[in-house]
């Protein structure tokens, strides 16, 4: 019962998709693999509600428990419900509930949210120069490649560079765009694309077919 | 600038500073910036699946469009919350076995219909054509390049042999590949910190005077 119907479930759900490939989208089968997207969306929608409250049940209860960091946790818990509870709130309260601009969700979004996103981010760069300074060491041929590539490409992407590179003999930029970007880069990619794809059809298959079932966990 | 535009930019400033204090050490400063963050991040996924997904695709479908079936779907979501009880955890295997499973239905036609043949379509080109030696040099270098990389990860046989050879190929096709990325990365990282300096001189600093 406990994993026999879920791996019915998942089987039902998945096949009707497979199959509804092969009939047009005007058909039952083809009508109902349209709702069945829907009904994803829908219940991927739970799935991060659960998420958020998993979250908040986290932190109210290392806040409760006086674990270390909990004046921290505190502040998480505020900022999760100043964000969230104005949002669910109907629009005709007032018009600092909802999404629009003008909300408070939306200032905190734009005040808050988004800038410090772009900062974490923005961090990122004194980090990756590190882990440059490790990678591109010409140690092997292979490291090389990675160094010459990596330079060049920088170079190519800011106006100084281009320009510095357009006083070169021959047409380097142009050399760049087709064939590092055009050819090794993209036949990479393909490579890597075909391989991830495949593997990505063949754990697809052993859910539908009941044969992976690790995503249920244990009991 | 108004008093709240002044604010506000001081607020930017002051979690955007808080946030680079991390640079120098782990500090309190920086961990306020960072638990404020992440429950921002949280409480906006909130207003987003609230707005998008719980009253757009399920509440407004289900009472003006008369779609009724769609209760499936919302008791299957709540399913989602008995993970929170010992005793009926198994519950929420149901909703999570149909979003595999329906995410697998989509994924596996799309993956092979929608990225292996277009690509494997795309890759097997005609080496003489109408478009010069340049075209053919490209050609060449993007069979060689997808042939390579896809023997460089295939494990099931030692690379020894023909086969060690094309993988060492596919080892410096991979590394050109990751050379470009990592450049990209490296931009685009920078960009954002000097659109994030640009912010504090310009703006804040800016407004001191």
């Amino acid at each position: 019962m406990r994993t026999t119907v879920p791996v019915i479930v998942a089987f039902l759900s998945g096949i009707i998709l497979v199959v509804s490939f092969f009939f047009q989208e005007t058909s039952f089968i083809g009508g109902l693999s349209q709702e069945l997207k829907v009904w994803l969306t829908i219940v991927g929608g739970f799935t991060l509600l659960l998420g958020v409250v998993s979250i908040t049940r986290v932190n109210f209860s290392g806040v409760v428990r006086r674990r270390p960091g909990w004046g921290y946790k505190i502040l998480t818990l505020i900022s999760i419900f100043a964000m969230a509870i104005p949002s669910i709130l109907p629009t005709s309260w007032s018009p600092l509930f909802g999404r629009n601009a003008g909300s408070i969700y939306d200032w905190l979004f734009v005040n808050l949210d988004s800038p410090m996103m772009a900062t974490m981010f923005a961090t990122l760069a004194f980090y990756i120069a590190s882990a440059a300074y490790r990678a591109f060491r010409a140690r092997s041929a292979e490291s090389t490649i990675l160094l010459i590539t990596a330079t060049v490409v920088m170079l190519w992407r800011v106006p100084m560079g281009e320009a510095l590179l357009n006083m070169l003999p021959g047409d380097i930029p142009s050399f760049l765009n087709t064939y590092v970007m055009g050819g090794a880069n993209m036949a990479v990619q393909r490579g890597i694309i075909i391989g991830a794809a495949l593997g990505a059809a063949s754990m697809s298959l052993r859910i539908i077919l009941g044969i992976e079932r690790t995503y249920m966990g244990k009991g | 600038m108004t008093g709240i535009e002044i604010f506000q930019t001081w607020l930017i400033a002051f979690f955007t500073l808080a946030l680079f204090s991390f640079l120098y050490k782990d500090n309190p400063v920086y961990k306020i910036a960072e638990h404020i963050f992440a429950g921002l991040s949280a409480g906006y996924y909130v207003g987003l699946i609230w707005d998008t997904v719980i009253i757009q695709q399920l509440w407004t479908p289900m009472t003006v469009d008369g779609r009724w079936w769609l209760i499936v779907p919302g008791v299957m979501g709540f399913l989602m919350f008995t993970r929170f009880w010992k005793k009926i955890t198994w519950v929420s295997r149901i909703p999570l076995a149909f979003v595999m499973g329906v995410t697998a239905g989509i994924f596996l036609i799309s993956q092979l219909h929608g990225l292996v043949l277009p690509q494997m379509r795309d890759t097997m080109l005609p080496l003489w054509n109408t478009q010069g030696y340049g075209q053919l040099f490209l050609t060449i270098i993007i069979v060689v390049g997808v042939i390579s990389t896809l023997i460089y990860f295939y494990f099931s046989k030692e690379h020894t042999g023909a086969l060690g050879v094309t993988a060492k190929v596919g080892i410096w096709f991979i590394m050109i590949s990751f050379g470009a990325h990592f450049g990209y990365t490296v931009m685009g990282r920078v960009s954002l910190l000097i659109g994030r300096v640009q912010f504090l001189i310009e703006d804040w600093i800016g407004s001191f005077t």
